[in-house]
């Protein structure tokens, strides 16, 4: 049996992307098994640990819970899209390094791109959050080798 | 000593890579023609398996191979070579693996596995390791060789030193509670793969696992597999967490060799995390019976431990935890006496790993209960019994263990002083939520620990003619940051930019041998083995750069990338040096190898001995509010004090710490795998709680440095210890301001209220 295809058009690390794909199809699929961008991490495929999330027009999202399908129109980042190219590491990046913010490394990018969008939204709010604010915005994304203090360090540090 | 690089906070030198999704973790892996591996597991704890037929599920378009332990030849698993890689006519435990297919999509594999049709009667199984010491309870494991006194005892210990009768004669106070740990899972953020390459064409079988001791990986599997260790190639991608998970081989990787083995094509097998909270290496559950007692003083006198573990249905290392429990019960603060028993007993449940720490946490909690009670009967400061009992630079302990340096006391005083022990202590506590301080202290293993042959690692060094350094190392890297140190040794020596030193450390065909990462001992033993070959390098480089600034080897100063004469200032670049060697006569390499073995020795079959070059020793104050009404615990500050010899590079450090504590206070606060009848209830991180950035405490870190001698620049090994007391230290706290007992883990706002509760009905 053929699932229903769908024609979807978006923007990724801002290239434009035309497809057809499945309408079941969840994004972190889509991300790691069509374009080949293994930086999204699949830690529990729920919802529950952050490791897969990516920006859909800046905001962060869990994209093992995100039909592609309602990508359409819409412009997605992934940490392999993060820092642009004119430099290596995006300011996010250059912090998480900096503070010591990686072990293991696989909530890494999932963090990474929870921290941007936070960003974002302090940034465009004029807002500086913090340190229990931070905490707060970092709840969704599971570490377990760090204890989180280096993380929230180098988020602190942003602003 | 001043250094130029050792002691400043560097980043992890891939952390680059790590933080933007470059780095290739075992899940991202793809090979050419890749298969997807899925594989058939009970459905009933405990089962006669009266027949399997794969018959439809080889029919399906894109199945490319089913097995069972029917079509495949293999010797069994693990410690005890009591775990068979399929299982035949009977299963044990929920994990048990029955069958495995390999297809072109994950999809066809599982969808095959559905088609695989087994016929199952239904056993009792033995969930309760008193049950299963019964005598008329049947032989779990059926290649248990019962030679411990008992069918289901998997592995016995006992040991003692001292007179027990005399010290119990001088014993004021004595105190016996049993003690209670549950079963947790470190839930690594990457779940399990493992990929696996075989050759027909030259029998190579290549296999890409996440595993922390390839080489004693490469030489187990190659006994389960009946092939030649040489023909089989272990590299290890990025490691997505290891904790002790990957000290064992599960049967998911041979299976997947197998798959491989039997179709000629790569083959992939990844977990869920379903799987991973199911599937993969847990922390014991035990239950701990221990008896203390100390005299009028408060000096302690003895200990009696009997301690039962649910080795679940086949043997891991976990089994050997019981020899790092002994080591805290004989060991940890002065005692003149002690007799210890601990038994694994066999059962129906998951089997056991070898988690962060090696049972570590579980003994300390125990022990550290009772002192605070005995504290408690003698009228003394609970404090102040620690300090009178600490243990000291010079001491050897009744199991021998050498403690040349010994930072106990300064990392209990750290603890006490920076906490506010005396002062905070005595607040009116009156009112719905309830502060008070724990104190827990721990002993770890520093400077490696000699249980297999050797416990040694092998260093290569090449220095390239551009004054490029590549570090070959034989250990393994699982985040824990020990490239990083590595490499500052050698920049550090060198005096040349770190960024010039690369480290190799994935390979088995290329990286000389080392027995693993476990036991704390990367930055020491690999640290080590480092500093030996760098060393030789030296002097190699120094006998060219002597004759060729004509001047004395002892006149060199090694900086700036150069080697200088400081008596005449004359310097030559290092790579120039290099290239004076290759393409001059003599014509040689600057390349060098170097093998370390720790100045530990075996223990004798009484289990006496020093197993260790050095030791860590930690103490930690926990300070905490209840709130009464709800139960909830509060954890507000943890003051971390640990001897970890000489701060290498305080970023890493304090990461390992904070890690540790956290996940310490995962275990004290709300972490339980939820058994029933051997089904695990709790299988995601919905219901399995870990900490998350709003669960933290402030952690506040104190390093003792006691420059141990034997160590890297007096370092020791650090990184299992943060996690050790924490659980303890948080009991410890929550009793002392409830005026309760906590003598069981997870302190879950059910489990407080049910003490409070307990408490009331009881002055009522």
């Amino acid at each position: 049996m053929e699932t229903a295809q769908s024609k979807i058009s978006f923007t990724i690390n801002g290239k434009k992307v035309e497809r057809r794909v499945r309408s079941s199809m969840l994004l972190i699929d889509f991300i790691r098994n069509e374009l080949k961008l293994k930086g999204t991490k699949p830690g529990c495929l729920g919802g529950e640990c952050g490791a897969c999330t990516v920006l859909v027009d800046g905001v962060a999202v869990n994209s093992c819970l995100y039909l592609v399908i309602n990508v359409d129109g819409k412009s997605v980042t992934t940490v392999e899209g993060l820092s642009g190219e004119e430099q290596s590491l995006d300011v996010v990046q250059l912090s998480m390094v900096e503070h010591g913010a990686v072990q293991c490394g696989f909530c890494t990018p999932g963090m990474v791109m929870a921290i941007k969008s936070f960003k974002s939204q302090c940034d465009h709010n004029h807002h500086t959050p913090d340190r229990e604010e931070i905490k707060k915005n970092l709840e969704g994304n599971i570490c377990r080798c760090t204890g989180y203090v280096k993380i929230i360090d180098a988020v602190e540090a942003l602003f | 000593m001043n250094y130029n690089i050792i002691g400043k906070r560097i980043p992890k030198i891939d952390a680059g890579d790590r933080v933007s999704g470059k780095s290739v973790f075992g899940y991202d892996i793809e090979l050419p023609g890749m298969l997807h591996g899925a594989i058939l597991r009970t459905k009933y704890p405990s089962a006669i398996i009266k027949s399997i037929d794969i018959s439809k599920a080889k029919k399906l378009a894109g199945v490319e191979c089913v097995i069972t332990a029917d079509n495949v030849d293999t010797e069994n698993l693990n410690f005890r070579k009591d775990h068979p890689v399929l299982k035949k006519g009977e299963v044990n435990c929920i994990r048990d693996e029955i069958a495995a297919v390999a297809a072109v999509s994950k999809e066809i594999a599982e969808k095959a596995l559905e088609l695989i049709e087994v016929t199952y009667v239904e056993r009792t199984g033995i969930f309760d390791p008193l049950e299963a010491l019964k005598k008329d309870a049947p032989q779990i494991n059926k290649f248990s060789k019962g030679d411990n006194g008992n069918k289901n005892i998997s592995e016995a210990f006992h040991y003692e030193h001292g007179d027990l009768a005399e010290e119990k004669k001088k014993s004021a106070c004595i105190i016996t509670r049993q003690y209670v740990l549950p079963k947790v899972t470190p839930t690594c953020l990457s779940p399990s793969s493992i990929t696996a390459n075989y050759s027909t064409v030259d029998d190579e079988l290549t296999l890409y696992s996440s595993t922390q001791v390839p080489f004693l990986y490469q030489r187990e599997i190659s006994q389960v597999l009946k092939m030649d260790p040489s023909k089989i190639r272990v590299i290890q991608p990025i490691i997505g967490g290891g904790f002790g998970t990957k000290l064992d081989i599960h049967p998911f990787e041979p299976i997947c060799a197998l798959l491989s083995i039997k179709t000629g094509k790569p083959v992939q097998i990844l977990f869920s995390r379903k799987e991973e909270f199911i599937h993969s290496a847990i922390r014991q559950s035990m239950v701990i019976d221990l008896t203390t007692g100390a005299d009028k003083n408060g000096k302690f006198t003895f200990r009696e431990v009997k301690i039962i573990k649910d080795n679940g249905a086949y043997t891991s290392w976990g089994v050997k935890t019981s020899f790092v429990i002994m080591q805290t019960f004989s060991s940890l603060y002065q005692v003149p006496a002690c007799v210890y028993d601990a038994d694994a007993v066999y059962t129906n449940n998951v089997f056991a790993g070898s988690i962060r720490g090696f049972g570590n946490p579980q003994a300390t909690f125990a022990l550290e209960r009772n002192i605070d009670l005995m504290a408690e009967e003698l009228g003394m400061d609970r404090a102040e019994i620690r300090l009178i009992n600490a243990n000291f630079p010079g001491e050897i302990s009744g199991q021998g263990l050498e403690y040349h340096s010994c930072g106990h006391k300064p990392a209990l005083e750290a603890v006490i002083k920076h906490s506010g022990y005396f002062t905070r202590n005595k607040k009116n506590n009156q009112g719905r939520y309830k502060r008070g301080i724990g104190l827990a202290s721990m002993l770890h293993v520093g400077g490696g620990a000699k249980i297999y042959p050797s416990d040694g690692c092998g260093t290569t060094l090449k220095l390239d003619t551009y004054g490029y350094l590549t570090i070959i190392t034989g250990s393994s890297e699982i985040g824990q940051g020990s490239e990083t140190v590595l490499a500052m040794m050698a920049a550090e020596e060198l005096g040349i930019d770190l960024k010039k030193i690369k480290v190799i450390n994935t390979d088995t065909n290329v990286k000389p041998w080392d027995v693993g990462v476990h036991a704390s001992r990367t930055s020491f033993v690999a640290g080590n083995s480092v500093l030996g070959a760098l060393k030789k390098l030296k002097e190699k480089l120094s006998d060219k750069a002597a004759q060729l600034l004509n001047t004395s080897l002892e006149d060199l100063v090694f900086e700036n990338g150069t080697i200088r004469s400081e008596k005449t200032g004359n310097s030559f670049k290092i790579d120039k040096i290099v290239r004076e060697l290759h393409f001059k006569p003599p014509h040689e390499l600057c390349e060098v190898s170097y093998y370390y073995e720790p100045s530990s020795e075996f223990q004798d079959k009484n289990f006496k001995g020093n197993v260790s070059s050095c030791y860590a020793f930690a103490a930690q104050a926990v300070e905490v509010e209840v709130d009464t009404l709800t139960g909830k615990v509060d954890v507000l500050h943890v003051y971390v004090g640990q001897d970890v010899g000489k701060v290498l590079n305080p970023l890493g450090l304090e990461g390992q710490i904070e890690g540790g504590v956290v996940m310490g206070l995962g275990y004290a606060l709300s972490e339980e795998m939820i058994f029933e009848n051997g089904y695990l209830r709790n299988f995601s991180f919905h219901d399995y709680k870990v900490p998350t950035a709003r669960d933290i405490p402030e952690i506040h870190f104190y390093p003792i440095e006691t420059h141990e001698k034997t160590g890297p620049y007096g370092a020791k090994g650090m990184a299992e210890a943060p996690l050790v007391p924490t659980a303890a230290a948080i009991a410890n706290a929550v009793s002392n301001i409830l005026g309760v007992e906590i003598n069981s883990l997870p302190i879950t706002p059910e489990n407080v209220l049910k003490a409070i509760s307990n408490k009331q009905s009881d002055q009522g």
